[in-house]
């Protein structure tokens, strides 16, 4: 896409001129934020095992080194075994985000494919898909994970993520059949089959395309269940107890007294890092709501004239833009709404 | 058929297929019961197998689909079998001794957090921009952080270094379970810090999805032809705007209901509440399969119910949800 400017006279070209993740200082603040937060972790994750000061899994034998409080040599205290905190948090986020990726890629392209299939099969296999992506929502995932991971014998990485992402797609595949539903009647996807375009081809190169931005957050929405439920699983002991992740960390500070004892350097470390992640993860997700429907954003200073709470009317070309990226519920709402008429209508002139 | 009977059927179809899945999980997965915990204790005799398999109800005779009869009527008469770890009380006698301890937990502080969350969010919607608005990166930075974890935090805070709270435990050491005042009051002090933590991780969620469909209805045009009459603004945001705001926010409670509830289940451990989760739990560490399973049945079943609950009172709030269901 080649560069355009900023107040374009050509409306069609402002959707994606927002898209390009490349205009950094376009994006609003909270996605910036949150992009950032990633990045140090993902930063960490890369860097973090190859300069630990400690083996995680050296249990020193000093008994003054049992549950140490932080200071110069172990910079985030001891376990009650002599285990260096930190080495155990730099190996641990490595584990759990690389987790939490795997499960991304592998849900997301599960609900792409569920997603795009049922909407563009329609008819009974629409509503048996559907039924199926409602049905897999409504049952509560983590004790339904719990008991199919209990009967693995080898409770690994590999299994859990198998696990996750054969529960995690649902979410995504009801948002992508909704937004596949409404690409479907249009005209480009008309002339596409009217030229003899193979289904597969018009499914791979005319609708996904189309629903990059929307596979996107749903992509940071999956990778954020898969850190909730793998850390959670882990605190429960439905792991393997051998490796170190930020749930197994938690998990063992729990069942050896850690709070009783008072040892908030073996706890918070790797709380804090499931919540800074989640937080970076929740606020990127925000972020790209907000890039695609203004109405979101924070209002400026501007909009408070002589202490009184103004909405001005939304700016024309925006219309566009907000039927194509909006949220989920938003999305829902918008559906039911009069003005989803009026964006027909403009995306049907050009 | 009017839209309550077609959601009635949907949660009829849901629950079905949790209890199918429920029953091929152990058949389906490679080894079984008898075998994982065989491959734990390796000083288990092979003579034991046999009996393992009588306790677990492992090797039952007749084909799949006679199984699978026996295994709904079970089912149905809350027939979960004989629990391995406290043997020989039963599966069910185990879970009503923990269900209402859950129930009236997480039930009312998630219904507690839902009110005020929309309620934040209706505010929050209205006055875009405004000083709540400013706080939402920290409401959000509260919903990333686990239930448990959050948990861990405010035992530290205020049961292990203040005093206010007690350290864990649903009621105090010495008492009998009983409606005197001396055991509720008991419980509900032990409840305080536990409700605090659901309400606390889990009202960002309800405000930050209240204010947004908030801010969407806002710019809707019958809102702003609502202001131009001049309506006084409490009219228009509560019967024009949050009333119509509120279907989609309902639609979410029902979804994320199976999110709030394994939440709070993980947490009670944290506190070693009396509950559901504790159950979990000692099921998990001492691969307790046929509670497992039966705990994963209570829950679904109890978030189902509480799905029903959810659509009467969208029913009863916005009969647009009849009307378009009966033109589908």
């Amino acid at each position: 896409m080649t560069a355009v400017l900023p107040i374009s006279a050509e409306p069609a070209a402002l959707p994606q001129e927002d898209i390009q993740p490349g205009r950094w200082r376009r994006m609003p603040p909270k996605a910036k934020v949150g992009a950032v937060l990633l990045g140090l972790f993902v930063l960490t994750a890369i860097i973090g095992p190859l300069v630990t000061p400690y083996d995680p899994s050296y249990q020193n034998p000093s008994p003054d080194l049992s549950l140490h409080a932080p200071y110069g040599a172990h910079l985030l205290g001891t376990t009650q075994s002599g285990q260096d905190v930190l080495s155990q948090l730099l190996v641990g986020i490595r584990l759990t985000l690389e987790l939490a990726f795997l499960v991304g890629v592998v849900a997301t392209a599960l609900s792409v494919i569920v997603g795009v299939t049922a909407a563009f099969l329609g008819g009974a296999w629409d509503e048996l898909l559907s039924l199926l992506t409602n049905v897999f929502l409504v049952i509560p995932a983590l004790p339904l994970l719990i008991v199919l991971l209990g009967y693995l014998q080898t409770k690994g990485q590999t299994a859990t993520i198998v696990v996750l992402s054969v529960l995690g797609w649902p979410w995504g595949a009801r948002v992508i059949r909704a937004q596949t539903l409404a690409i479907r009647n249009r005209d480009f996807i008309a002339a596409a089959e009217e030229t003899g375009e193979k289904t597969w081809r018009i499914l791979a190169f005319e609708i996904v395309p189309n629903e990059v931005s929307l596979i996107a957050a749903s992509f940071v929405n999956t990778v954020l269940y898969a850190i909730g439920a793998s850390v959670a699983l882990a605190f429960i002991g439905v792991t393997n107890l051998n490796s170190w992740s930020l749930g197994t960390m938690l998990y063992w500070a729990q069942s050896q007294q850690a709070l009783q004892l008072g040892a908030w350097w073996w706890f918070v470390p790797p709380g804090l890092a499931v919540a800074l992640i989640g937080a970076g993860l929740v606020l990127l997700n925000t972020g790209i709501d907000e890039l695609g429907n203004p109405r979101l954003r924070d209002a400026t200073s501007a909009s408070r004239i002589a202490g009184r709470w103004l909405r001005p009317a939304d700016p024309t070309p925006v219309l566009a833009e907000v039927s194509q990226r909006r949220g989920r519920l938003a999305g829902f709402l918008h559906s039911f709404s009069r003005s989803s008429l009026l964006d027909e209508t403009q995306r049907g002139q050009h | 058929m009017p839209f309550i009977l077609r959601r009635v059927g949907f949660y009829l179809v849901a629950a079905w297929v949790a209890l199918t899945v429920n029953f091929f999980i152990p058949r389906a997965m490679p080894g079984n019961a008898v075998q994982s915990i065989m491959g734990k204790f390796p000083n288990l005799q092979p003579s034991a197998y046999h009996a393992l398999e009588a306790m677990l109800g492992v090797g039952h005779p007749g084909s799949i689909w006679n199984q699978y009869g026996s295994y709904l009527v079970d089912v149905f008469h809350l027939n979960f079998g004989t629990d391995v770890s406290q043997y020989p009380a039963s599966v069910s006698t185990l879970l009503g001794e923990t269900i209402p301890w859950t129930l009236t937990l997480v039930g009312t502080a998630t219904v507690i957090a839902f009110l005020v969350g929309t309620a934040l969010g209706i505010v929050a919607g209205w006055r875009h921009g405004g000083a709540l608005d400013r706080v939402l990166p920290g409401l959000m930075f509260l919903q990333a952080i686990p239930y448990f974890f959050f948990a861990l935090i405010l035992v530290e805070l205020f049961a292990a270094k203040l005093h206010v709270f007690p350290l864990g435990q649903g009621y105090a050491q010495g008492l009998i379970p009983g409606w005197h005042w001396d055991f509720i009051s008991s419980a509900v002090y032990h409840s305080l810090l536990p409700a605090l933590t659901i309400v606390l991780t889990s009202i960002a969620g309800w405000m930050l999805q209240m204010r947004n469909v908030m801010i969407t209805t806002i710019g809707e045009d019958y809102v702003i032809a609502a202001q131009a009459k001049g309506l006084p603004s409490r009219r228009v945001i509560f019967t024009y705007a949050a009333r119509n705001a509120l279907l989609p926010q309902l639609q979410g409670f029902g979804l994320a209901l199976g999110f709030v509830v394994s939440g709070a289940l993980v947490m009670e451990i944290v506190f070693s509440y009396p509950g559901i989760g504790l159950l979990l739990l000692n099921a998990v560490t001492s691969n307790d399969y046929p509670l497992m399973q039966a705990i994963f049945l209570v829950i679904t079943f109890a978030v189902l119910l509480a799905n029903v609950v959810v659509d009467l009172i969208i029913v009863f709030a916005d009969p647009r949800a009849r009307a378009r269901e009966a033109t589908r």
